[in-house]
């Protein structure tokens, strides 16, 4: 500074004076290189991520379906056209669809082994989904129609080219004589690709070709609106009374790191705590949505809290004093001016913290929630298993069509979050500009 | 009464024959903290009467107006001793809830803070929160009357959907100006109220602030000298958290007694 010329224009010309300036945009560059070098390695590995998880799932989204002509012989229907559900159910559907199966690949084989083989071809439930479009549309009764039926899992790896066919015979699990089977069906054009609908619109099963996650999405949906229902109020009543009215003194300050530290505790701890009280003391039903809705919201209550804490902290002091002088009290004063302002960030934590709680999956394990849930929950208290324990339930299943069947859940709620991180977005703004 | 001043006779006495006491502050102590901001401050708000509060800037002049509406409980560490009379009635007094004094005694701010709402419902908040308006006609009406005695109606009629915080500094201040007056005020307190505004527009709020003082009283902070001796009938002089000079403005002005307020009043014209 001292030894700084007189003559600026000869500073700024000076050898001295570049060197400072290319020593700071030597430092900049290396900055800005860095935080690009960053950047880029962070997309790179979520397109790795989002690739192989859309790469393994690409199968699961088509089902391979066999078409057969069935006969429905009126004198199998009790009532013919005019049979109701209950007579409906009676009917060997198993026997013809099997019937169908061995008419279309030259006659019934003669060795029953031959027989059970060649009705592997086909999905355990086809004759469940063939019941169930007859139950639908009574009118078919009588007649002969096609039914585009889905295959067995392993058919299907052999036709999407998961499980190579030119394999010996002894490297795969399906018999040489199916694969011949299958490729003349192929040939009579009786296979097809179809978008597999029931991924998203049938419950868990054992065979993976028709298990779907519905019954996890509502058990998922039934969950979430408990920890909604349970830590909104909560969570907001507790900020606003933290912001607003308690005294700052030694206690709330002990209240205020004990909630920072339950943020950060463990989640399957939660877990246990849902498990010993919901359950244990409380008698609640094991594996329901009503428990598991519980445990996630002492999970997601730190969070909620901390958030709208923050939101309410956000709001201009300024607004507080506005209103005050304008003759408005205490309760007032937090609720038409305070909550409105604050509601954005508040909608936003709770929307995060509710994506949370969605992809939680420990807490739920301690409390039951992994059983093999075959039916839709109802009800709070019916047995339930969310997306992400079918999701792990899944991928700890054997059937290799188990494993595309996984990634595609996984993008089933990655897109669920998705969603509800724009919507926090959007209510964010929408509700931003409202007030 | 005036234990700060050499002259005993400068006083609200001097003005005070003749005029009704609206609110009378006698040894009115301010603390922030260990910090003393206001030193027995004594002094009367008569009726109908514009009393302007000037001195140097951190002086206690903020600091004494919120304790006419008790804006101050607001305020952290704060602690106000003394008594203060509203309509003989003290506003400290246990029994009294100050959210009913600050409807009485109403407030502008010395920086501007509209809600970030439309200007229509910044006008409408204390209007609804009390309740006295009944219907949206008469609601249309009260606003379209507080704008325009905040000058500010023919600037805002077609956008009285837009935020208030998107109005111009100026435009802020009247609005909320506008926004106290909706609410029908006993006494006006005005921090300030034309610090950013055109001489225009300060001459609309001057007029406003006149007019306004044939019904209530209104305490006014200002730096202009000008604008004091344009509305005020009564000039307060503070000197670090001390009253040092109270009386009729012209009196004042023409023949300050104290050396504080010569000081003062040399150094703003000099
Ligand atoms: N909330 C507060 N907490 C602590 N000290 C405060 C607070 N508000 C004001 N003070 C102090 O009290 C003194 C008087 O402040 P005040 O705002 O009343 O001044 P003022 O006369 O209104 O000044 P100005 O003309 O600049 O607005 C100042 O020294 C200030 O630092
Ligand atoms: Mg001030």
């Amino acid at each position: 500074m001292t030894d700084r010329p007189e003559n600026f224009t000869e500073w700024y010309t000076s050898e001295r004076f570049n060197v400072g300036v290319r020593r700071r945009r030597t430092r900049e560059g290396v900055l800005r290189g860095l935080g690009m070098v960053s950047i880029l390695l962070a997309v790179t590995m979520l397109v790795t991520l989002f690739g192989s998880i859309f790469y393994q799932a690409r199968t699961a989204f088509v089902q391979t379906q066999i078409g057969l002509e069935v006969a429905l012989p009126a004198a199998e229907f009790d009532g013919g056209t005019q049979a109701g559900a209950d007579a409906i159910k009676d009917v060997n559907f198993r026997g013809l669809v099997a019937d169908a199966l061995y008419a279309s690949l030259g006659g019934r084989p003669d060795s029953r082994g031959a027989r059970r083989e060649m009705l592997a071809l086909i999905s355990a439930d086809a004759s469940f989904q063939l019941m169930e479009r007859v139950i639908e549309e009574p009118s078919l009764i009588g007649q002969q129609s096609r039914f585009w039926l889905p295959a067995s899992d392993d058919m299907h790896n052999i036709v999407q080219g998961v499980v190579d066919r030119d394999v010996t015979e002894d490297d795969r699990r399906t018999s040489d004589a199916q694969i011949n089977w299958i490729e003349r069906l192929e040939d009579q054009g009786m296979v097809r690709s179809a978008f597999a609908w029931d991924l998203l619109l049938r419950n868990d099963s054992r065979d993976p070709e028709v298990a779907g996650i519905f019954a996890g999405v509502v058990g998922s949906a039934l969950m979430l609106t408990v920890t909604l229902v349970v830590s909104l109020p909560l969570g907001v009543a507790a900020a606003v009374y933290l912001e607003e009215f308690a005294p700052k003194n030694w206690f709330t300050r002990l209240i205020d790191v004990n909630i920072r530290n339950l943020a950060a505790v463990p989640s399957i701890v939660f877990g246990l705590l849902a498990l010993a009280v919901f359950i244990r003391v409380f008698g609640m039903p094991r594996s329901s949505p009503l428990v598991g809705g519980l445990a996630l919201s002492l999970l997601t209550l730190p969070t909620m809290i901390i958030a709208a804490r923050a939101a309410i902290a956000a709001v201009p002091p300024s607004l507080r004093t506005a209103a005050m002088e304008l003759g408005a009290s205490k309760m007032q004063t937090v609720s038409k001016v305070v909550l409105p302002n604050a509601l954005p960030g508040i909608l936003t934590g709770t929307i995060i913290s509710m994506a949370e709680a969605l992809g939680e999956t420990a807490p739920l394990l301690m409390i039951g929630m992994v059983a093999f849930v075959a039916d839709a929950p109802s009800s709070f208290l019916d047995p339930a298993a969310p997306l992400p324990v079918q999701i792990y339930t899944w991928s700890t299943s054997p059937e290799r069509a188990f494993a595309a069947k996984t990634a595609a859940a996984i993008i089933v709620l990655l897109l669920f979050l998705f969603l509800m991180n724009a919507a926090a977005i959007y209510l964010r703004d929408r509700v931003q500009k409202k007030w | 009464m005036e234990t700060t001043l050499e002259k005993p006779e400068t006083a609200p006495d001097r003005a005070a024959a003749g005029h009704e006491t609206k609110m009378e502050c006698s040894e009115v102590n301010v603390f922030y903290g260990d910090f003393h901001a206001i030193r027995d401050a004594t002094l009367n708000v008569h009726a109908r009467e514009v009393l302007a509060l000037m001195g140097p800037s951190g002086c206690g002049k903020t600091t004494f107006l919120r304790c006419l509406n008790r804006m101050n409980d607001a305020i952290e560490n704060s602690r106000v001793t003394g008594r203060i009379l509203l309509d003989g009635q003290d506003i400290y007094a246990p029994a009294i809830d100050p959210v009913h004094i600050r409807t009485r005694v109403g407030m502008v701010a010395q920086a501007p803070n509209p809600f970030p709402k439309s200007v229509y419902d910044n006008i409408a908040f204390g209007p609804r929160l009390h309740g006295f308006v009944k219907g949206r006609a008469e609601m249309d009406q009260l606003v379209e009357h507080s704008l325009r005695r905040a000058g500010l109606w023919d600037e805002v009629k077609d956008k009285l959907d837009e935020r208030g915080t998107d109005l111009s500094g100026g435009q802020q201040q009247r609005l909320c100006i506008a926004r106290a007056i909706a609410n029908d005020p006993e006494v006006l307190l005005m921090d300030e109220p034309v610090s950013s505004l055109d001489p225009n527009a300060a001459a609309i709020i001057e007029d406003l602030i006149t007019e306004l003082s044939e019904d209530y009283s209104i305490v006014l902070i200002t730096h202009s000298m000008e604008q004091t001796r344009r509305v005020a009938d009564r000039t307060a002089f503070f000197y670090l958290g001390e009253i040092a000079e109270i009386g009729i403005t012209q009196d004042v002005f023409d023949n300050p007694r104290d050396p504080r307020t010569v000081d003062f009043i040399r150094g703003a014209f000099g």
